[in-house]
Parts: structure tokens; C-alpha cells; sequence
């Protein structure tokens, strides 16, 4: 059973690999001068200025919640999708009920401007 | 198959009714312009229908949803206690919710939610049920106790209910898992054929260990009752006077149908470890509520307590303990909605003001309400001839007849104990002369009834205890 | 030693010292991506127990969606640096990890009672354990069996919605 995934394994392998070796091998190939205007961080030419760390907006977090929550929703409809003709008309209304549901949160989300920008 | 789906939908009609209902409010917040009055009203009416549906539903007794879920019996009274519990929040926090600046409508909205999770999690037969119902009725109450954002005291109640209460949930699931692990099965019935095999397994019984920790945290019983101070004391007080009532009353129910009802550990450790939890509670609660001076805090202490004292019906088993637990759960819910209420009625639009000092001479200002707060405080101490007295005494009674007598006697001993700090409001609100600060009470019309109705029921409950005993008698 | 053996020690030697490593960094980007890493080896794990559909599941949407909104917040908070929040080892903290220890032993004893769970005594135990974990076999139980708990579960994101809007929409007071 474990052996039919020996497939995944080796593209994972390749994966890695791939990363690993192109990662060195520019380092390695490549001719390095260093000097301390290189080592700095790049601020289109000004000098830098304070840290690169600040705070985030919350409207980050905002997006990426909604994105968790009809990706939750999708995921249901994986198994719907693979017994779609076994389940039938029961699978389909009980599939609809929970889009509604959720469609009214996502209309609730828009009316309150939560995947506006400002 | 489709007509199965529609009979079951319409034998759970409250807890269907309340989905349908959230939806409906959902969509007008979302639609109509300056929502907040119809919000409100449609909140209220749609509980009230809902609480019709459970009393059309009662006699349907069964399960539904191929045996997730419970109808009628059981599941009707808890509904209708929960729903009760919501009609009264939301009613007293309606003036309420303008004063602390939290007067948009997403706050019925998570109440309805929370009362939603709350039935499906005392009338879930699926421990699947149970875990979602127990997220469904967790989740809106974290946010619920940090609605005011810009209050400290509140968003730090808010993270440390949020963290605790997600840990607490691990525990929850994990002995879930376990118990799934054993049985092979998450229906409970099923399980509860072959419990006493089970209950010979170790793991099956670290997983119903694990669940206890759960339901311990949610009632708030001792060594996992770290929490209930603190987030009583600085969420809004109508939050904590849900939380108090609402969720110690789910828990409960939810506790008795799979521990009590269904697994029956009348005579296992699990018994036991009860025992303990009830004795801690009571000690540990009425002892440190002799100490503080925050009304909110103390009645935080008191509600330990009050979850000790139903832990002893837990502990006894058997129909009259379910009987008497179930009593306790509506006389307590009356009384500390009630107290809860005047409290926030008095406090300040920057959630203070609620130190029982700020209780002086409340009788000269508004004896009424005095008069009102000295009856829940009464019923509390569980004298007669308040709903308070009649709950520790059924419960009581079954413990001694389960040969619990000892249980009794630590109840009685604490109780007495309990007199003192529940008397010192009763005596600070009308012996005490007004303070320099005199708060006027703000309540309006909805909370002047929905106080009333506590009240009327504590006093009712109080004289004529068959009212409710009838229902909540001989429901499996 | 069977193949199955060797991926299992494989992955629970990765799960553990990744879910180590996250606790104990500084930084908590690298925290975060140290729990990618646990995640994987979680979907790993089980794969080997035959649950593809919760080993997608594990990747799609904790190490994919949950794992972005755990850099959000990373960034939303801010933290330079974890050193300052750092507390030396206390009386209290060493009596935590007797307490972890009595936990562990606890689970290793009475998990003990009950070894020898490979893949063939699953096999005979229960002769559904190898496909109850496929999408087919998911997809036929959930909108039948468990058809309740999955339309409670919308209600439950429905909430999480609302939630989210009042916790961190500008608009609230």
C-alpha cells in the first residue's frame, strides 16, 4: 500500500533537490566582491532607513480569514463531488443548504465592506 | 431518503427554527439600513416562536438524522431553557448595549448563535454533535465578552476565555477521539449497549476522563475554574450573565445526557472524580466569594459554587437527579440572569461601577429594584420561599437517597457559609447610606419586563415548584 | 523492519523535532515555518494510516490557509524579537514538566495495554479501516449518516464570520 506513493516521494525528492542544488550552485558559480554598499539593503539607492519590520493592517488578516473559510467550504465539496451520482437529489439539497448558509455570510461580508480595501 | 430529512427537520424544529431565524437576522443587518430596532425585534419574537416549537415538539420523543440528535423530551426542556435564557439577555441588554457602546445588531446575532450551539450541544446523541453544538456555542461567546474592543478589562477577558476555553477544547476532543478509537462508533446510543464492556478499557475511560475536563472547564467547576473570575468580572455584564446562565446550563445538560442518561457511570471512577469536583467547587467557591468586593467577581465565585452544588446531582445519578439538576438549572438561570441584569443596570458606560460599594443605597433610589436584587439574593442562599431553595433541596434529596449523605452535608455546611457575602448586598443596599457618585439606573421598558419575569418566576418557581418539576420529571 | 515501520519512525522523528524547534525559536516566522514542516509530517503520518482524504485535507488547509493567516498574525503583532518575552525556568515551570511527564508516562502505560495495533489486526479488527478514510467512503457517510453535524458545521463558519467582521472591522467602535 505504502509503495504506491513512492511516486509523490520522488517528486518531493526532485523537489528538494532541485532547490538545494540551484541554490549552491549560483552561489557557487557566481563571482562574489562583497563590499558593504552590496551587503545593504537595497532602498532603491537612498540610503536605509530604520527597520524593514512594521505592522501590519488588520485587512490583511480580514482577506486571509474569509480565504480559510470558503476553502473550508470547497473541501466539503470534494467527497460531494466523488459520490455525486450515488448521493443524488438528497447529496444536492443537502449540499445547497450549506451554500446558502454560507452565501449569506459572504453577502453579509460584502454589505459590510469587508473585502474593501478602505 | 429526502422525506427522512424533512420529518427529522421538522421533529428538531427549535433548533431549526433558530438556524433559520440567524439567517433571517443575518440578512437584515446585512440589507436594511439603521437595522438595530428590527434586529431586535425580530430576535425576540423568532425565540419566542421557537420556544412554541419546542412545547409542539415535546412529545416527539426520539432521535433524528439517523440517531445524531435527540427530539422532543430532553431535548425540548433544555431548548426551552436555553432560549428562556436568551429572551432575557437579550431584552435587559437592549438599553444596555446603547450605554457601552455596543449597540450594533451582530450582538444578537452571536447570542443567537451561541443559543443555537447551546441546543444542539445538549441534545446531541453524535459526539460529533456534541464537539460542533460545543464550538457552535464557544466561538460567538469569545467575541461576545471582547464586543467592547476598546475596553481593557474586556478584550483581556476575551483572550484569556478565547485561550483556555481552545485548550480546554483539545481535552474535549482528544477523549473523543480516544472513545472513537475504542468503539469504532461516535453515536452515542450505540456506545452506551456496550458500556459495560467499555468501561472495563482504560483508554475508553482516560477518553470519557478527558471529556469531564471539558465539561468541567465549560461549568467552571474547581481546579478548572481559573478563568471564571476574571472573564465574569470584565466582559459586558449581560455576557457574563449569558455565560453564567446560558453556558453552565448547556454544559450541564449536555453532561447529564451523555454521562448520567446514556453511560450511566453511576458506580465507576468517573463517579469519583465528580465527587471530588463538586466538593472542591463548593468549598473553594462560597470561601473565596467571602472576600471580594466586585459584585460581578463575587457572583463569579457563586455560580463555582452553584456548579458544585449540581455536581452532587451529577454524582447521585438516576431520573430524580436528572429531574433535580434540571430544576437547579432554571431556578439558578432566573435568579442570576436577574442579578446580573440590575447590575448592569447600575454600572457605568466605561464597565465599572460595579463593586458592591456602588450598591449603597440603592434602596433609596430605586427601592424597587432593591427589593428585586435582596429576592435573587435569597434565592441564591436557597431560602424559602424563593425557586433557589426548592433546587438545592430536590437535589439534595436525591443525593441522600443514592447514599450520597456525606455530598449533603458539605452542601449544607457551605451554603450556610454562603449567607455572609449574599447578605452583605442585601444589607449594604438598604442599611447603607448613598455614596458621593450616585449612579441612576438606566433599563428601559424591555428591561424592566424581562426583570420582572425573573422575578415573577423565581417567586412562582419558589411557591409552586410542580409548575416546573412536572416538566423536567421523567423525561427518558 | 517493513517499509510501513521504517516511513512511520521516518515521519514521527520529523513530526517531533519539528514541533520541538517550533516552540523553542526566537524568531516566530521560524516557529511558523517549523510548523509547516510538523504539518507535513502530520499528512504523512496519515497517509500511512490510510486517511488520504484528512492528508489532504492537512495540507491544503492547515499548511496552506491556516498557515498564512498564522503569518498575518505574526505580522500584525509585530515581534521583533521573542527574547525579551522569555522567562527563565522557574520553580513553577519545572513543576509543569513533572507534570507533563506523569501525562506521558500515564498515556504510555495505559496505551501499552493495548499494542500491537499494525496494519494487519486493523485488518481484522475492522474490515473497513483500510477505505474509511477515502474521499468515496467520506463522501457517503457525511451527507447520509452524519448529515447533522456537517450543516451545523456551516452555521459554525457562518458564526466565524460574524465573529471576524466584529473583532477586526474598522468600522465597530
Amino acid at each position: 500500500m505504502i509503495e504506491s506513493y513512492i511516486p509523490i516521494l520522488l517528486i518531493i525528492g526532485i523537489a528538494v533537490i532541485f532547490g538545494v542544488v540551484s541554490i549552491n550552485l549560483s552561489w557557487l558559480l557566481g563571482p562574489q566582491r562583497p563590499y558593504r554598499e552590496k551587503h545593504s539593503t537595497y532602498e532603491s539607492g537612498v540610503d536605509p532607513v530604520s527597520t524593514a519590520h512594521y505592522r501590519f493592517s488588520v485587512k490583511y488578516y480580514m482577506v486571509a480569514l474569509s480565504f480559510i473559510v470558503f476553502d473550508i467550504e470547497v473541501v466539503f465539496m470534494y467527497p460531494w463531488a466523488v459520490q455525486f451520482r450515488e448521493l443524488g437529489w438528497t447529496g444536492f439539497v443537502v449540499m445547497s443548504v450549506f451554500i446558502v448558509v454560507l452565501a449569506v455570510g459572504f453577502i453579509y461580508e460584502l454589505k459590510k465592506g469587508a473585502l474593501q480595501w478602505d | 431518503m429526502m422525506e427522512q430529512l424533512l420529518t427529522d427537520s421538522l421533529n428538531t424544529a427549535p433548533i431549526t427554527g433558530m438556524v433559520i431565524l440567524s439567517l433571517i437576522v443575518v440578512m437584515i443587518n446585512a440589507l436594511k439600513k439603521e437595522p438595530l430596532a428590527t434586529e431586535y425585534w425580530v430576535s425576540l419574537v423568532g425565540i419566542v416562536i421557537n420556544i412554541g416549537l419546542a412545547v409542539w415538539v415535546f412529545p416527539e420523543r426520539g432521535t433524528a438524522f439517523s440517531g445524531s440528535v435527540m427530539t422532543g423530551g430532553y431535548a425540548s426542556v433544555t431548548a426551552i431553557i436555553f432560549l428562556t435564557a436568551a429572551a432575557l439577555t437579550i431584552m435587559l441588554a437592549r438599553v444596555y448595549i446603547d450605554k457601552i457602546g455596543a449597540n450594533f445588531g451582530e450582538f444578537f446575532h452571536l447570542i443567537l448563535f451561541v443559543t443555537t450551539g447551546m441546543m444542539s450541544f445538549a441534545a446531541g446523541l453524535d459526539l460529533l454533535v456534541t464537539f460542533v453544538g460545543l464550538e457552535l456555542m464557544s466561538i460567538p461567546l469569545y467575541v461576545l465578552a471582547g464586543i467592547t474592543r476598546r475596553n481593557l478589562k474586556a478584550t483581556e477577558a476575551a483572550l484569556k476565555y478565547f485561550l483556555l476555553g481552545a485548550f480546554s477544547t483539545g481535552f474535549f476532543v482528544y477523549g473523543i477521539g480516544l472513545i472513537y478509537g475504542m468503539t469504532g462508533t461516535t453515536k452515542i446510543l450505540d456506545i452506551a449497549q456496550n458500556i459495560n464492556a467499555y468501561s472495563s478499557e482504560p483508554l475508553f475511560m482516560v477518553g470519557a476522563g478527558l471529556m469531564l475536563v471539558g465539561f468541567a472547564f465549560k461549568v467552571g467547576a474547581v481546579p478548572f475554574h481559573m478563568w471564571v473570575p476574571d472573564v465574569y468580572e470584565g466582559s459586558p455584564t449581560m455576557v457574563s450573565a449569558f455565560m453564567s446562565t446560558g453556558v453552565k446550563a448547556a454544559a450541564f445538560s449536555a453532561l447529564l445526557l451523555v454521562f448520567t442518561a446514556t453511560f450511566d457511570f453511576m458506580h465507576s471512577s468517573i463517579n469519583t472524580v465528580v465527587a471530588v469536583l463538586s466538593v472542591a467547587s463548593m468549598v473553594i467557591g462560597n470561601i473565596v466569594a467571602l472576600s471580594q468586593k466586585n459584585f460581578k467577581r463575587m457572583l463569579a465565585y457563586s455560580s463555582i459554587a452553584h456548579a458544585g452544588y449540581m455536581l452532587i446531582g451529577i454524582t447521585a445519578g438516576g431520573g430524580v437527579s436528572i429531574a433535580g439538576v434540571l430544576f437547579y438549572l432554571v431556578a439558578y438561570m432566573l435568579t442570576n440572569l436577574g442579578a446580573f441584569g440590575i447590575a448592569s443596570f447600575i454600572e457605568n458606560s466605561d464597565q465599572t461601577g460595579t463593586d458592591i460599594d456602588d450598591f449603597r443605597g440603592l434602596y433609596q433610589r430605586h427601592p424597587a429594584l432593591a427589593v428585586i436584587l435582596g429576592v435573587f439574593m435569597f434565592s441564591l442562599i436557597g431560602l424559602p420561599p424563593f425557586a433557589g431553595f426548592f433546587g438545592k433541596y430536590y437535589i439534595f434529596v436525591a443525593a441522600i437517597e443514592n447514599g450520597y449523605t456525606w455530598l449533603t452535608i458539605v452542601g449544607v455546611i457551605t451554603s450556610m457559609i454562603s449567607v455572609y457575602y449574599y447578605l452583605r448586598v442585601v444589607v449594604v443596599m438598604f442599611f447603607q447610606p448613598e455614596g458621593e457618585q450616585v449612579q441612576t439606573a438606566r433599563f428601559g421598558r424591555e428591561g424592566a419586563f424581562a426583570l420582572a419575569v425573573a422575578a415573577a418566576g423565581v417567586l412562582l418557581i419558589g411557591v409552586f415548584p410542580s409548575v416546573v418539576l412536572d416538566w423536567v420529571s421523567a423525561l427518558f | 523492519m517493513s517499509s510501513e515501520l521504517i516511513v512511520f519512525l521516518i515521519l514521527a522523528a520529523v513530526g517531533v523535532l519539528s514541533g520541538i524547534l517550533m516552540i523553542t525559536r526566537p524568531n516566530p516566522v521560524n516557529s511558523a515555518l517549523f510548523l509547516i514542516l510538523n504539518f507535513m509530517a502530520l499528512a504523512g503520518l496519515y497517509i500511512t494510516l490510510h486517511a488520504q482524504f484528512v492528508a489532504i485535507i492537512q495540507i491544503l488547509v492547515y499548511a496552506g490557509a491556516i498557515m498564512v493567516l498564522v503569518l498575518f498574525v505574526i505580522m500584525l503583532l509585530n515581534l521583533e524579537d521573542e527574547e525579551p518575552l522569555r522567562e527563565q525556568m522557574s520553580k513553577r515551570h519545572y513543576g509543569s514538566l513533572l507534570v507533563a511527564l506523569l501525562a506521558l508516562v500515564l498515556i504510555v502505560q495505559v496505551i501499552g495495554w493495548n499494542s500491537g495495533g499494525t496494519l494487519e489486526t486493523m485488518r481484522e479488527q475492522s474490515p473497513h479501516a483500510l477505505r474509511i478514510g477515502t474521499v468515496e467512503h467520506i463522501g457517503s457517510v457525511l451527507f447520509t449518516e452524519h448529515v447533522y453535524p456537517f450543516e451545523l458545521t456551516s452555521i459554525l463558519l457562518l458564526a466565524a464570520i460574524v465573529g471576524a467582521i466584529v473583532m477586526a472591522k474598522k468600522r465597530f467602535p
